[in-house]
């Protein structure tokens, strides 16, 4: 590790005061609240004691959820990275002047909030959607199938909200490849798919990380997909502190959940950084 | 080995013209130099050879065989690019390897030949190391070491000495030269830089616009120069204007309009029509030379000096005439404003058709 400038803490300090301020001390709050007793529905008293925490311990219904919600997590992140490769490899290697505009579209759907965005699969998938109005005006059913409210769909929601990310991250690392590596493999014999296995593809794997990284994270985090795209079985951790929230309204429960799952997206994160370094992700992040 | 042929090789980008109708034999084991300005087509006509460019007309042949739609990776040739490529994620000993295994050379074999390979390079021991933790000039012969450790039928160098500072490129001239040398490997380098051109190649191809010059041996090109361009791009010439006077078999008479008249030796006048009435002189400027005595021959004033340490470089007015000269010159260089005498020999002159 590299020492630390004195200086460089000067100049970071409004930034940390910031992050301290906004981040850590709410984050404070959370841990200390998840100590406090809940009495009733919205009443709490303050304590400390490690009912909540023993309740997370002991219930398998949490469990599941965690298991639930990484092997979601990891399926979509691996989706995205197969889906996101191709586009970004597209975009890096096309010749035209107009990259700029597939950028442009790439960036567009944040234009548009994301909870409509996910929710315009209905539109597709619904029994009054476009898939069953075609397949009924083909007549190849008499009545709507049922494609709606299951795991697959919340699986598409996550791809079509987060791929975007993958994108932009392979896309980054690819861009930073020398352009004249893979000829190079070529004139020494590789094959155009050797020269792509050999050289471009492991250089592009800071990207691949750092994209599977966000979207990861973010699908690990959300609870709206799962509860506009899924059926009732289709919860992800996050869904069950939205319901001790916002339906249970057990506060201390609440934020036990959460700051559990703070510590297991940020414990991704670290392992992330220990491995790769956060370069990557600021690079394609700025 | 290889003898590498273009006939009537076009390449067009769009409505550009990077390559116009090239017809150039590279001759097995020879040095061969693409010279010329930037963007006259020189990397076009090389990555058309190794394959990374298709040619939008004419043959390309190795050793007679026309290798057109033969596939990059199938041409055996070593190619070193300008910014030397190396695979960062690979070590020195991989980089130098990567062609060898596509060559279904043995693991024990390719360790042998990687060995060798950066012995000839001059850098031993260093397989274990990455790119980036070497400086450029070591990079550079990295590059050419994976180049010829496939033992390529011909070695292609696009401006290989050019990311190098002064000193290196000197250095690493003379290097490269000797390792081609050693290896007899056919081999097509490209550069803009006259003097690399000049002391590296057995023939010089100059090029412009897409255009072939002229194609010669360094002392060919540099001395009997086919073209003003050819005359201009190597070395500084100095071209006047003239009127042919009298011509027979063994020389031409011709008149300048400051310089008085000259008898050209007809050896020096290939280059002129036979029924060419106007000429245009061309003479070196090494060749211009000073006397400090004005009335030992044609008076001209110096309006201005370049001094290069054992060279000086002097730019003169005689009448309406701006001419060159280059010279050694052991002290002081002469004032500006000095009174001089111009001597040209006219056996250092050549004639060109205007
Ligand atoms: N991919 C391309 N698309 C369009 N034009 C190109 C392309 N590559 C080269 N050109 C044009 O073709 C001409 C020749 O280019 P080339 O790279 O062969 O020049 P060069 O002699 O190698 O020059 P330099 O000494 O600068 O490397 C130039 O006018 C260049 O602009
Ligand atoms: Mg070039």
């Amino acid at each position: 590790m590299t020492q630390t400038d004195p200086r460089a803490l000067k100049l970071l300090s409004p930034s940390l005061a910031f992050i301290l301020a906004m981040v850590v001390i709410p984050m404070a709050f959370i841990l200390v609240y998840s100590f406090y007793e809940n009495i009733d529905l919205a009443v709490d008293r303050a304590a400390f004691q490690f009912g909540n925490w023993q309740e997370l311990a002991s219930d398998g219904y949490y469990h599941a959820a965690i298991w639930k919600t990484l092997r979601l997590s990891l399926i979509v992140t691996a989706l995205a990275a197969v889906l996101g490769y191709i586009p970004a490899y597209v975009i890096a290697m096309t010749q035209t002047r107009h990259k700029w505009l597939l950028l442009l579209l790439l960036i567009m759907p944040f234009w548009i909030s994301f909870i409509i965005r996910t929710l315009s699969w209905i539109h597709i998938f619904g029994s009054q959607g476009a898939v069953n109005s075609l397949l009924m005006a083909l007549g190849l059913t008499d009545a709507p199938v049922a494609m709606m409210y299951n795991e697959f769909t919340v699986i598409v929601g996550f791809i079509h909200v987060f791929l975007p990310y993958m994108i932009l991250n392979v896309y980054v690392s690819l861009d930073g490849i020398d352009r004249n590596l893979e000829p190079a493999a070529r004139t020494l014999g590789a094959t155009p798919w050797q020269a792509f296995v050999q050289v471009t593809l492991p250089l592009s794997l800071p990207g691949l990380a750092a994209g599977g990284l966000l979207v990861f994270v973010l699908t690990g985090g959300s609870y709206v997909t799962p509860l506009i795209l899924g059926g009732p079985r289709d919860f992800l951790f996050a869904n069950l502190i939205y319901d001790a929230i916002v339906t249970e309204l057990n506060w201390p429960m609440g934020a036990t959940l959460s700051f559990t799952l703070l510590a297991l997206l940020g414990s991704v994160v670290i392992i992330y950084s220990r491995l790769m370094g956060l370069k990557q992700l600021s690079r394609a992040l700025s | 080995m290889a003898q590498v042929e273009l006939r009537n090789l076009v390449k067009n980008y769009g409505v550009v013209n990077a390559v116009k109708h090239a017809n150039i034999v590279f001759q097995d084991g020879a040095f061969t130099t693409l010279l010329g300005p930037s963007g006259c087509g020189k990397t076009t006509i090389l990555r058309m050879i190794a394959g990374l460019e298709t040619p939008s007309a004419g043959d390309i042949c190795i050793n007679g065989q026309r290798i057109n739609d033969v596939p990059i990776h199938k041409r055996n040739l070593g190619l070193v690019f300008q910014n030397y490529a190396l695979f960062p994620h690979k070590t020195i000993g991989e980089n130098i390897a990567f062609g060898l295994k596509y060559r279904g050379v043995s693991k024990s074999d390719a360790v042998a030949k990687v060995k060798n390979a950066l012995d000839i390079v001059r850098l031993p021991g260093i397989e274990n190391r990455y790119p980036a933790q070497l400086s450029g000039g070591q990079q550079q012969r990295i590059a050419l070491a994976r180049a010829i450790v496939i033992e390529p039928d011909v070695l292609l160098l696009d401006e290989p000495l050019s990311a190098l500072d002064a000193n290196l490129r000197e250095e690493m001239r003379i290097e490269l030269k000797a390792i081609q040398h050693r290896i007899g490997v056919t081999s097509v380098f490209v550069t803009h830089d006259q003097s690399e051109a000049l002391a590296m190649s057995d023939k010089i191809i100059v090029m412009s616009a897409g255009n072939v010059e002229q194609i010669g041996t360094p002392d060919e090109v540099y001395n009997r120069p086919t073209s003003e361009f050819v005359a201009r791009f190597l070395g500084a010439s100095n071209v006047v204007g003239s009127r042919v006077e009298k011509r027979d078999e063994i020389s031409v008479h011709v008149t300048t309009q400051d310089l008085g008249s000259l008898l050209l030796p007809a050896a020096n006048c290939t280059g002129l029509g036979a029924q060419a009435t106007q000429a245009k002189i061309i003479v070196r400027s090494e060749k211009v030379i000073l006397n400090p005595d004005p009335a030992k021959g044609v008076p001209a004033v110096i309006k201005a000096v370049d001094y290069q340490g054992q060279l000086a470089r002097y730019f003169i007015t005689v009448g309406s005439t701006d001419l060159q000269a280059m010279a050694l010159i052991a002290q002081a260089p002469l004032q500006v404003g000095t009174q001089v005498g111009v001597c040209i020999d006219p056996a250092d002159c050549i004639a060109l058709s205007q």
